[in-house]
């Protein structure tokens, strides 16, 4: 039974790394723009689908996903000039529900490119699982895992150590205040798509080899990310975090001991109590400015 | 250094200042006066690229400004009317608004520019809250006063930060602490360093003295006059008549969105009309004869 609830407890946190990674990138655009992207699901699919088609042509693979990562960072940053940017003084419904048309066009896109065929990548290393307490655990794991931690570690570098950094959370403290010392909130606003683009891309490669990639895996990805960063309190990076890795573990435990039919209605569930128990997360605090 | 002529804005359906004109000199430190809702703080916002205009004009003089012999040829033939001399001067210029005798080719409109553009253009707003990031230490603030100019003058922001705090001894004691952690007192000083920080060639200041302790608002008077004699042009509102006249150069009173008294400090000092309204002077003698 221990064994089980190892293996169980890894699974979880495999999982709960890349809800993790995705809560992430909803975070900070939401804590940078105070725009929910309902898009960033897209992210993650093309992300992974460019990436396995780039690898497909022959290019090696590390070139095939800094490749993907760029390009769907262009892609965040050119749909924030196109569709956020012209709206930025409209309310946060109307900007939400363009991230919501944002959504449902580039799955549409991923449709006609890809086809409703799936798609999956090798994993990044060779090797056999290894055996911990009994429990196994996949190779790729670690990395997800690694990504999730390296990224965590460079967005509090960034905004706790840099001077860029700094001017982000100042734009984030007070909008008025930053644009009164010259702080440009639009060029904020636009390299937060840029980032979150990048983002869902890599965690998009990252699980590709453990998950099927269709044009659809980021709706139901985005919703798992959505309520990783309401249990950390959408605002708050290391809650986004904590959020994806409970959301993982509770999941696995739900699937492994209860039934497997419990997964994807788990989190809904978690969501609602949260919001009616805790609405502020457990780590964070909504009403934060916008900027 | 500044020329408004013919200055409209609007909150919404209502009028803030109506048809202001006005100019600030190079160096001066001006006192803009007025009861609540006299347009004050609408105009510096306006200066300051936080409200759009609906009409009139904000001209700023030109940095590295040039002879006006070179700047403005046709001046040199001296026969001609101020109006065809220089193509560039406005129509319906007022000799108010000329006094500063230099060529409207030094000057560029700067009317309805974005907050960032007016810092960059060296003019710095001090806001009525102060505003500034209290979840940021007080030097984090004060470097981010420099951000339009970080990546040129890199190098030099320290020194320039240690010059702001001899202005202000108070904040180097406090340096790491959060910002919304300090006084009013020391979070209004810290919001004048943080706009000096940009280097302003016009630095507006809206209502400082509001909340403060009278020995407070006696030292922040007392820094914006040592600011004044560093050759920093220095706009003041302020409810609080008293302090701002006896360290402003030049007044003016504003009523309705626009100006209705102007003149030296010692002038409206003694003005009968901003001794009864803004000075408490009817209050005494009633009080006297009571």
């Amino acid at each position: 039974m221990s064994d089980q609830l190892l293996q169980l407890l890894f699974t979880g946190l495999t999982l709960g790394s890349i809800y993790s990674l995705i809560a992430l990138a909803l975070v900070t655009t939401f804590k940078v723009t105070g725009i929910l992207n309902l898009a960033q699901g897209e992210f993650v699919a093309i992300g992974a689908l460019l990436a396995i088609s780039l690898y497909a042509t022959g290019i090696p693979m590390f070139a095939a996903f800094i490749l993907a990562i760029i390009l769907v960072a262009i892609m965040g940053g050119c749909l924030e000039r196109a569709a956020i940017h012209p709206a930025r003084r409209a309310s946060g419904l109307t900007l939400i529900i363009i991230t919501l048309g944002l959504s449902i066009s580039l799955r549409g896109l991923a449709l006609l490119i890809w086809g409703t065929d799936t798609y999956s990548l090798p994993a990044f290393s060779q090797g056999g699982p290894l055996i911990i307490g009994g429990a196994v655990l996949n190779p790729q794991s670690f990395w997800i895992l690694g990504l999730a931690v390296i990224t965590l570690s460079v967005l509090y570098a960034f905004l706790g150590l840099t001077y860029a950094g700094k001017a982000v959370k100042a734009a984030v403290i007070n909008r008025t205040a930053a644009r009164l010392v010259g702080i440009n909130p639009n060029t904020i606003s636009f390299w937060a798509f840029v980032g979150s683009g990048a983002l869902g891309a890599a965690a998009g490669i990252f699980i590709a080899p453990v998950t099927m990639s269709t044009y659809d895996m980021g709706f139901m990805l985005a919703i798992k990310g959505f309520v990783a960063a309401v249990i950390g309190g959408l605002n708050n990076i290391g809650g986004a975090v904590l959020g994806g890795l409970l959301l993982g573990v509770l999941e696995s435990y739900s699937a492994g001991l209860i039934s497997s039919g419990l997964k994807d209605g788990l989190a809904i569930i978690i969501l609602l109590v949260v919001l009616m128990v805790k609405p502020h997360g457990i780590l964070g605090l909504l009403g934060e400015r916008k900027i | 250094m500044l020329r408004i002529k013919g200055l409209d804005v609007y909150h919404g359906y209502v009028q803030a200042v109506r048809g202001l004109s006005m100019h600030v000199k190079e160096g001066e430190l001006l006192a803009i006066l007025g009861s609540n809702g006299a347009g004050k703080s609408s105009l510096l916002g306006t200066l300051a690229g936080l409200n759009k205009p609906a009409k009139g004009d904000i001209l700023l003089k030109r940095k590295g400004d040039t002879p006006p012999s070179e700047e403005c040829p046709q001046r040199m033939k001296g026969d001609t009317p101020p109006s065809e001399e220089c193509p560039q001067r406005m129509k319906g210029d007022t000799p108010h608004l000329a006094e500063t005798e230099e060529c409207p080719q030094s000057y560029q409109a700067i009317t309805g520019n974005s907050p960032e553009k007016m810092v960059r253009l060296g003019i710095s707003l001090v806001p009525e809250r102060r505003e500034i990031f209290g979840s940021l230490n007080v030097l984090d603030n004060l470097m981010l006063g420099a951000y339009h100019r970080y990546r040129s003058d890199k190098a030099i922001i320290p020194s320039d930060i240690r010059e702001v705090m001899e202005f202000f001894p108070a904040l180097k004691d406090r340096e790491n602490e959060l910002a919304g952690t300090l006084s009013g007192g020391l979070q209004q000083m810290l919001a004048i360093g943080r706009a000096l920080m940009a280097r302003p060639k016009l630095l507006l200041l809206d209502e400082p003295s509001v909340g403060l302790a009278p020995l407070v608002v006696r030292e922040i008077m007392s820094i914006l006059a040592q600011l004044k004699n560093t050759g920093v042009t220095i706009m003041l509102v302020e409810q609080n008549t008293r302090a701002a006249l006896k360290v402003a150069d030049r007044a003016l009173v504003m009523e309705r969105g626009t100006i209705t008294i102007s003149g030296s400090s010692d002038e409206l000092m003694s003005d009968v009309k901003v001794q009864q309204a803004y000075l408490g002077r009817a209050r005494v003698q009633a009080a006297v004869a009571l």
